[in-house]
């Protein structure tokens, strides 16, 4: 279509630098936590990964743009300013979310396959391994042996 | 004879994971297990939107039962809820309405036009309350009894079928506790 030398063009062409400027004022709205010390700024990056978002999901509150990880986050920048430990913001959380809110769930008779799992099947395929090997390494002595005795 | 059995362990290993996995297929991972089913309503104290001077705290849910409606106006299912809600109140159901994160004047509107289904209105407007009672979004709507209590809490749409289905039998039994704590001692 040729539309070039059509009035809508200016138009057209205002709706699209307002639609590539959308991210950018997006971006602006980043909200602004103080702390006292670097170590706490430290804190609360770390504690922010590690506390997932309820409304979201898979995402951690400090990826998340849900309101909800606005309030959390506050809370949490809140907490660590009044001297909360970690794992007093953590249970602060976990009390009203759940253990769901925590990326590191606790150590307890629900999530005894989630931890140990893994070690688990990492603890049976080295045996599988080491028995087949040796499985595989008697057969060939015993062929080695085999052979040796043929050469005499 | 055992070489066999050892050629099955994959067989029931495969069998085994099928099984536990089947269990998770389908399941709802959207609306989470509340943390506060079984405590009771944290304390608060939150201004009543009738007059700002005016305030509630957790008395409020004592001595009978009640819900606790999370609502807002930005919030779409509320106004699919609402009806709903309007019904209940008239068969006499006690709600309490929070009005999460909203803005005075268009909650009051709301309202005005649509009807009022609540025997108090809350206004948290940082949604502290809301985040004690471990809330990610509007509508949620906690069951809570006599002793102020929480029994229930549901993410979403309350409408006659959940409201059979997981409301009232709660109360049915909750009130069964009651008569037989009443009726105990005799």
């Amino acid at each position: 279509m040729m539309t070039g030398m059509m009035p809508g063009t200016k138009i057209l062409r205002r709706w699209l630098i307002l639609l590539i400027s959308v991210p950018v004022l997006a971006f602006a709205a980043i909200d602004v936590y103080e702390f006292d010390t670097p170590e706490q700024e430290a804190r609360f990056r770390s504690l922010t990964q590690e506390l997932r978002c309820p409304k979201c999901q898979n995402q951690s509150i400090a990826d998340s743009d849900a309101d909800i990880s606005g309030d959390m986050r506050m809370r949490t920048a809140e907490m660590i300013r009044e001297g909360h430990t970690d794992r007093e913001v953590v249970d602060f959380f976990r009390e009203r979310y759940g253990d769901f809110v925590s990326y590191r769930p606790p150590f307890d008779a629900t999530t005894l396959l989630l931890w140990l799992g893994p070690g688990i099947v990492l603890l049976a395929g080295g045996i599988l391994i080491v028995r087949l090997l040796r499985r595989a390494n008697a057969a060939a002595d015993a062929e080695a042996d085999n052979e040796e005795d043929e050469d005499l | 004879m055992s070489r066999y059995l050892w050629g099955l362990i994959p067989l029931f290993i495969f069998a085994a994971l099928a099984l536990l996995l089947n269990d998770g297929l389908g399941r709802d991972t959207e609306t989470l297990p509340s943390a506060l089913v079984g405590r009771p309503v944290p304390e608060f104290e939150l201004p009543a939107m009738a007059s700002a001077q005016d305030s509630y705290d957790q008395s409020i849910f004592t001595g009978r039962w009640s819900l606790l409606n999370i609502w807002a106006t930005w919030c779409p299912t509320c106004y699919v809820e609402h009806p709903y809600f309007i019904e209940l109140a008239r068969s006499g159901v006690a709600i309490v309405g929070l009005n999460y994160k909203d803005n005075d004047d268009k909650a009051r509107n709301y309202l005005a036009e649509l009807g009022n289904p609540y025997t108090e209105v809350l206004v948290d407007k940082r949604g502290t309350l809301a985040l004690d009672l471990g809330v990610y979004g509007a509508p949620e709507t906690f069951l809570i009894n006599p002793e102020g209590k929480i029994l229930l809490r549901h993410a979403g749409e309350v409408n006659a079928r959940v409201w059979e289905e997981k409301f009232v039998p709660l109360m049915a039994d909750g009130m069964a506790d009651y008569r037989a704590q009443q009726g105990g001692p005799q």
